[in-house]
């Protein structure tokens, strides 16, 4: 509860909140009842509809389609923290004619859809490049230009005197980011790449759009089976599989956010990762 | 066959009016649930903070293609929610969005310093008063930046619609690369000029309101 709206209560609000929490606890389990009933009357809890989840094959085939988006998004995180590296490099550059264009592409790729980007690389590039690789250089693209703010803000966040000392100690600037700065930097940024990972991976779903492999386009084949012909389990289970990965990865990295802080490091908080 | 440019103008305007007007619609509707969820966030009442920490978990960590496959295909397929697909993107933007739209207001309230509304009661001021002369204000201003970031992803969200059937502008660029394909890239940076503006235009509303309810410290 936050502290700034109330007062440690007294007995009678204690009372209220009580009768409160009964009311609030009795609508809430109605609410919840209602929607199973819908779901009841609807014929959606049912053997029908969920036993094809425990069968081998379709169990077999959803692992393998979560490799795939896992595998999509870990590839696409790698190449995304190199290239994030090369743009926040070029845009902390004292160099006006590297600075610039390294602003202009970061903000490009931060304004654009995602969609729209790994669209134009599948319908340009689709051929060469196979609907794997345009998912991927999209997400790496997007991902690398987020990710280039926050290693710049990570930078910054060392304080002035190291780098003045490297200076002092007649280091040039490649030296002193490389052997003082990043290091430094990478801890303090940790909670903002996790959280990024969580953005990256809940965006590998796209590919689903162009038909690259993953876990939405093997679970799309399941309910358009007319056997099966369930596509509401489906979803849910789909929303369930990402729900439990990414709620892991936000809480390692809120974790590691608050014990930063309560150590009293710097820290690029998991705000600092593109919203939605 | 018709010329490409005012072509191109055409359909980006079209796809454009349906784009802004899928942002307007759920950046209206996820503000609403967004208030009403981060109200039950704060509220002294176990059950609704649980139930408003739930809803965040489960909408914020399920890619929004997951809820619009729920919202489209899943959904009408037992006779809920059979609008238009305008109507079925409004509602899967719309829960999706209001998950971020909570989150940026509680941490907004959440940065106001309990001192402040320590202070406003010990000098009497009742809830009411407290709330809406000490703490919203401070909390409207640290709410601005975050609620802009999450308006700007909800407008750049909106490209997912053009997969399910809503011709909105991101629609465009494979209906353009149909009848143009020499063009791509034209249309390509037509279009991604299109959501420049639209973000440009949103985060400067917010930074012009930020520096007008900025107070010098």
């Amino acid at each position: 509860m936050t502290a700034v709206l109330f007062d440690v209560p007294g007995p009678r609000a204690r009372r209220r909140h009580l009768i409160g929490t009964v009311v609030a606890g009795l609508a809430l389990a109605a609410l919840a009842g209602w929607v199973l009933w819908v779901l009841w009357d609807k014929e959606q809890i049912t053997p029908e509809q969920w036993e094809p989840f425990t069968e081998p094959n379709i169990v077999n085939l959803l692992f393998e389609g979560l490799v795939d988006t896992l595998t999509a998004a870990a590839v696409a995180i790698a190449l995304a923290v190199a290239l994030g590296a090369v743009f926040a490099s070029g845009r902390l550059s004292d160099h006006a004619g590297i600075r610039w264009p390294s602003i202009v592409v970061i903000e490009f790729f931060r304004a654009v859809p995602l969609l729209l980007l790994i669209f134009f690389l599948f319908l340009g590039f689709g051929g060469p490049l196979g609907t794997f690789w345009a998912l991927v250089l999209g997400l790496m693209l997007y991902n690398g230009s987020v990710l280039a703010e926050i290693f710049r803000a990570g930078i910054l966040s060392v304080p002035r005197g190291q780098s003045e000392a490297g200076y002092a100690i007649g280091m040039r600037k490649s030296q002193v980011m490389r052997q003082i700065l990043a290091p430094q930097a990478v801890r303090s940024m940790l909670p903002a790449i996790i959280s990024q990972c969580v953005v990256a991976l809940k965006d590998t779903a796209l590919g689903f759009i162009i038909g690259a492999p993953g876990i939405v386009r093997d679970a799309e084949r399941i309910y358009i089976a007319p056997q099966y012909n369930n596509p509401l389990a489906v979803g849910i289970v789909l929303a369930a599989i990402f729900i439990i990965i990414n709620y892991s990865l936000s809480r390692l990295a809120t974790n590691l956010e608050s014990r930063m802080r309560r150590e009293g490091r710097a820290v690029i908080g998991t705000e600092a990762a593109a919203e939605g | 066959m018709p010329d490409y440019l005012p072509e191109l103008v055409d359909r980006l305007l079209d796809g454009f009016l349906v784009t802004l007007r899928l942002l307007a619609l759920s950046g209206l509707l996820a503000t609403v649930i967004g208030t009403v969820l981060a109200a039950m966030r704060v509220s002294p009442i176990a059950p609704l903070r649980a139930f408003g920490t739930s809803y965040v978990n489960v909408f914020r960590n399920t890619p929004l293609v997951v809820l619009f496959l729920i919202a489209v295909v899943g959904l009408p397929a037992v006779g809920i929610l059979q609008g238009s697909f305008f109507s079925r993107a409004v509602a899967a933007l719309s829960v999706y969005t209001a998950a971020f739209v909570c989150e940026s207001l509680r941490s907004g309230i959440n940065t106001v310093d309990p001192g402040q509304a320590e202070a406003a009661r010990s000098i009497g001021m009742t809830f009411g008063k407290s709330l809406r002369i000490v703490v919203l204000p401070q909390a409207f201003r640290a709410v601005i930046p975050p609620l802009a970031s999450v308006y700007i992803a909800l407008a750049k969200n909106t490209s997912v619609a053009s997969a399910f059937g809503v011709t909105e502008a991101t629609y465009q660029l494979s209906n353009l690369n149909r009848d143009f394909p020499d063009e791509l890239y034209l249309s390509f940076l037509g279009i991604a000029l299109g959501y420049i503006v639209i973000v440009a235009v949103i985060s400067g509303t917010a930074n012009r309101l930020e520096r007008r309810v900025a107070v010098g410290r």
